[in-house]
């Protein structure tokens, strides 16, 4: 398995990440590195093994549905880039 | 438009009447200020963890129940990726492979045809924020007091055939979530919203046709004009040789189009996996018992019920049953007047009462007259102290709060059905005297002079008198 | 030096009470201590002297100095960049969290603060904690008070070279495939990864959820159990912390460990590891064997691919836990871009560092449409085989045994080049992350150019109460431990 350059535009495309012409193509060869290494796995037979999700086999513990949070607007809004009117902004969002 | 057939499968997004978000100890009240509902899990801090809400649960619970469908022992929280400004944390808590309900499904009924929907799954999961797109000089605003707000998310088979078919079935699903208290139904502020998968496919065809997904639909009336209009928009572009291309589309009312959305044009890729911050969810038996015993009586059971203990028909039950408040409308009146007098007060509620609420566009839950109340007065028309003619005055009386009970409006308005003999033999002597012409015509065989007659004698007595007496009185005099 | 520095948790909280020293006094002698060192270490990548010091003052006038169920009250310690400190600027080593003031405290953080304890600063990590060399740190690397040419490990190597420098008493170090153990062998410490669940998670910063797990970083088995007994505890708001009795993690400290079985995987002692780790830690089993323990072969068939199977299922959950970094309501946020998607990519390209967008990248790519079977479920289903081998070589040994990182601590720039050298250097650590299995490092002697070897101890589930009395019960007959860097004097 091999990522192609279109792979790579795809991956941070969907992460995110802006990459530059340069920055993608030393990206590409490092994810075929890592991607080589954990070829690896395709070898071993897990036929009938059940996926382990968790490190511990319990289960989802549930919460009383009680409100417990009061209003810290201020407080949180202190560190976020750009608010007005209690409101995060961001660049025009079309739908 | 008949060689085409149209498949349609409905999503709906149900918010569940909890007090606190899903996972969350946030409030979920509606109408707050932007953002002052939204604490440190719902603004995704770094470090932040969810914890299931287990109100959230039980309601889905309740759902399966009563949609018949299997309730699963274990289920499992997804984390669906996406990016969205509305989306805190860049994933949405959701069930994906294991989702709590399975199958199951809704009776619907379009006139006098019935149909059955299967659901395929019902799943818990956070809602998102709400992005404000009014002018901040050109910017977006962000309000997450709506994130983490529960929902269930209930999807059917493309099992709809039309329009009518999907409305129906919305309609049933909105009232069944109400009725058993699982959601406000409040479809103005987003509690109940529905997308629909539509496509159609020549008759015959046994391949599903392209189907494009319209999105948001907050109103039946939309739903109809948003369907119709795809339909037919589908059947032009194929029928013009342009394939459908599957597509998310938005219903915009005013001008009755569905158009594509832009932000969904990304290819989507939301690579679920398990979310390893919460645990398999587990429903044991004795749970699920528990849930049962707190659900209310079903709307089918109590059809079924109200054909054998009152002997209305599957019809009547069925428009009962229609909703919670219908029903709970029903049932108290029955409880007050006696089940002797369930069918008139059927009738009543279906007739009278309907009438006056659609004209006033009220809720029967908001009725001016209380089912008491309604009870009081059909009590007054079985014991003949009213008629029905007088009934309706008094019921407009009541409607009108002239008084608090029939019984008041009767004695205060003097109402009273005029029973005694006497009383209305002397009333059709003097109508007789007065109305010889009507009393000849008659006797030449007129029948329509008797009716007059009987008019007239009402009239003298304001309507108060019996008619049946004064039917069976003016026969014996005119045949005697 | 005064003696102070280089104390016990023990002899702090009893020089504390009998007033021989104060909280503030205490606080001050490592601020100053910090002030001189640190330049040349940059542990520290957050110092407030005037908080600490208020912080120390009402600890002095709280009443908790001394009391019986508040017995590290008034001792200082300093915390990873990763736990949410409010106040704090917490920044987990990430240009992202530049300027991110915490509004809360984790619930690791809220513990300490209420057993009593001073908070001396924040420290020097890997970005979002992955790293095994502190490289990836934005605030630049943490050099080893060994020797400043050389790695401290990582993710936990601020903490690690903070304790071994003695800029702190005890320190908070994360662990999600090797974090804690691997800069505590590198720098002659003792660090302790608890059984999942045990410690709760609330206010740590994500990296992988399934792995992560926070834990003590000290200069002794006894210090860990004592700092372990007041950071473990069950919290309502991690659905992951386990409900269980407390637990006093040093009760066993002073048995004697005759009887206890030494379980020896075959496969961490084959090639791969460095002859003088491997000098090191036999020497150490021959120390147990003294001391009535008897050792045994055991076999992990399947730890080999831990490695991988890890960098499957670390990159998959870190591309997730990353997304809520987009610039919206905290973090970095690019000076100048387009639309929506354009301010995302930007913020997220300058924000992050290059080892955790290799990272995100990875993760995005294994769950991705098509490869989620063949990469995710499958590296799941591995994770199960090697649970099931740990629990199979449990049934003939008490506690297992060998090197925590396979060379000492190596010069910087030696494996940066290359990202899977640098992840081979988990290559011992990993597994246990990944079975949920508590696991320790401490000193059991020095390599090539004098730097510090780690023994590893791996526990049976929720067996740290007995890893802690065979690494206590060696470093009484031992003195590895209590060696301190020449130039940190």
């Amino acid at each position: 398995m091999s990522l192609t350059p279109e792979d790579v535009s795809r991956i941070a495309l969907l992460s995110r990440i802006e990459l530059s012409p340069a920055e993608r193509e030393t990206t590409r060869e490092q994810l075929n590195g890592i991607l080589g290494f954990i070829e690896q796995l395709q070898a071993v037979d897990t036929a009938g093994i059940e996926p382990m999700a968790h490190a511990v086999d319990v289960v989802q513990r549930l919460r009383p549905d009680v409100v417990t949070e009061t209003d810290r607007r201020a407080e949180f809004q202190a560190v976020a880039p750009e608010t007005e009117a209690g409101l995060y902004l961001v660049p025009k969002v079309i739908e | 438009m008949s060689q085409w057939e149209v498949v349609i499968g409905l999503e709906t997004h149900a918010q569940l009447q909890t007090k606190s978000k899903i996972f969350s100890g946030s409030s979920i009240a509606f109408g707050a200020e932007p953002n002052l509902q939204a604490n440190a899990v719902d603004i995704a801090l770094p470090g932040v963890l969810p914890v299931l809400n287990r109100e959230a649960v039980v309601c889905a619970i309740k759902f399966g129940l009563a949609v018949g469908a299997s309730i699963a022992p274990r289920s499992v929280f997804a984390r669906k990726n996406y990016f969205y400004p509305d989306l805190p944390k860049g994933y949405q808590i959701s069930q994906f492979e294991i989702p709590v309900v399975q199958g199951g499904g809704l009776s619907i009924r379009v006139g006098e045809h019935e149909k059955f929907v299967h659901l395929t799954r019902a799943h818990l999961e956070e809602d998102a924020g709400k992005s404000l797109h009014e002018d901040f000089h050109g910017r977006t605003g962000i309000d997450l007091n709506r994130a983490g707000t529960p929902l269930l998310e209930i999807v059917t088979e493309p099992d709809m055939r039309s329009s009518a078919e999907a409305v129906a079935y919305a309609r049933a699903l909105h009232a069944l979530v109400q009725w058993i208290g699982i959601c406000d139904g409040n479809m103005q502020e987003g509690s109940f919203r529905c997308d629909a998968n539509v496509s159609v496919r020549p008759v015959g065809q046994k391949e599903f046709g392209t189907r494009r997904e319209i999105k948001n639909l907050n109103s039946f009336r939309f739903m109809q004009q948003a369907i119709d209009f795809e339909v037919q928009w589908q059947i032009n572009e194929i029928t013009e040789g342009r394939a459908i291309r599957q597509a998310t589309v938005l219903f915009d009312p005013d001008t009755g189009e569905t158009r594509a959305m832009r932000s969904k044009e990304d290819a989507h890729d939301y690579r679920y996996f398990p979310d390893p911050d919460l645990l398999p969810l587990e429903i044991g038996d004795d749970w699920i018992t528990e849930v049962k015993a707190e659900l209310p009586e079903l709307p089918q059971a109590m059809q079924a019920r109200f054909q054998a203990d009152y002997g209305l028909s599957a019809y009547d039950a069925a428009i009962l049953t229609a909703s919670r408040g219908m029903a709970d409308y029903f049932v108290s009146a029955v409880a007050a007047a006696g089940a002797a007098n369930a069918k008139t007060i059927a009738n009543w509620i279906m007739g009278e009462l309907a009438a006056r609420l659609n004209k006033n566009d009220t809720d029967i839950e908001a009725s001016p007259i209380s089912a008491p109340q309604l009870a009081g007065l059909i009590q007054r028309i079985a014991d003949n102290t009213i008629s029905n003619t007088i009934a309706k005055k008094v019921f407009e009386a009541l409607w009108n709060g002239e008084g608090q009970t029939a019984d008041a409006i009767i004695e205060a308005q003097g109402l009273k059905q005029i029973t005694d003999s006497g009383a209305i033999e002397k009333i059709i002597d003097e109508v007789l005297a007065a109305n010889a012409k009507s009393v000849e015509e008659f006797r030449a065989g007129k029948e329509k002079a008797f009716n007059a007659l009987v008019g007239q004698a009402m009239k003298a007595t304001k309507g108060k008198a019996n008619p049946q007496q004064v039917n069976e009185l003016l026969k014996k005099k005119l045949g005697g | 030096m005064s003696d102070l520095a280089n104390s016990s948790l023990g002899e702090l909280a009893a020089a504390l009470k009998a007033r021989k020293v104060s909280a503030v006094e205490l606080a001050t002698l490592f601020l100053d201590r910090i002030e001189k060192h640190n330049p040349a270490l940059n542990a520290y990548i957050a110092l407030d002297r005037e908080r600490t010091l208020a912080q120390a003052k009402a600890a002095d006038a709280s009443g908790k100095v001394g009391a019986q169920d508040t017995p590290l009250a008034g001792i200082p310690l300093a915390h990873k960049d990763i736990f949410c400190t409010k106040g704090w600027r917490t920044s987990c080593g990430s240009r992202m969290l530049e300027n991110f003031i915490s509004p809360y405290d984790a619930h690791v953080v809220e513990q300490l603060n209420a057993a009593g304890m001073v908070t001396l600063g924040k420290l020097n990590m890997d970005e979002f904690a992955m790293g095994s060399s502190n490289e990836t740190s934005y605030f630049g690397p943490v050099k080893n008070p060994w020797d400043t040419t050389r790695v401290p490990g990582g993710s936990s190597g601020g903490s690690a070279a903070a304790v071994a420098a003695r800029l702190a008493p005890v320190a908070t170090g994360t662990d999600t495939g090797g974090s804690i153990r691997q800069p505590a062998a590198l720098c002659g410490l003792t660090g302790l990864k608890p059984t999942y669940g045990v410690v709760s998670r609330y206010g740590m910063i994500a990296f992988a959820s399934s792995l992560d797990q926070a834990g003590p970083m000290a200069k002794s088995a006894e210090d860990c159990a004592l700092l372990l007994n007041a950071m473990a505890g069950f919290d309502a708001r991690d659905s992951t912390s386990l409900e269980r009795p407390a637990e006093n993690y040093a009760r066993d400290l002073e048995r004697p460990l005759a009887g206890l079985r030494i379980g020896l995987p075959k496969e961490f002692f084959g090639a791969g590891m460095d002859d003088d780790v491997r000098a090191a830690v036999d020497a150490a089993l021959a120390e147990y064997r003294k001391l009535g323990a008897s050792t045994v072969e055991v076999s992990l068939p399947n730890s080999g691919l831990s490695v991988p199977a890890y960098y499957v299922i670390a990159p998959a959950e870190a591309s997730s836990n990353l997304s809520r970094f987009d610039g919206v309501r905290y973090g970095y946020r690019a000076p100048d871009y387009g639309d929506l998607n354009d301010m995302y990519s930007k913020s997220r390209a300058q924000g992050f560092g290059a080892e955790v967008k290799r990272r995100i990248l990875i993760g995005t790519y294994v769950l991705s449409h098509g490869y989620y079977d063949a990469y995710y479920l499958k590296a799941q289903k591995i994770r199960r085989l090697i649970a099931a081998d740990f629990q199979r070589a449990f049934e003939s040994c008490d506690v297992i045994m060998g090197p925590t990182s396979p060379s000492v601590a190596f010069a910087f720039g030696a494996k940066s080049a290359d990202p899977v050298q640098m992840y081979l250097s988990d290559i011992y650590t990993i597994s246990t992350n990944l079975a949920g299995l508590p696991g320790m490092s401490l000193p059991c002697g020095f390599g090539a150019n004098a730097m510090p070897v780690g023994l590893q101890i791996i526990g049976s589930w929720f067996g740290e109460a007995k890893m802690l009395q065979a690494a206590h019960q060696y470093q009484k007959v031992t003195d590895w431990h209590a060696r301190m860097p020449e130039a940190m004097k």
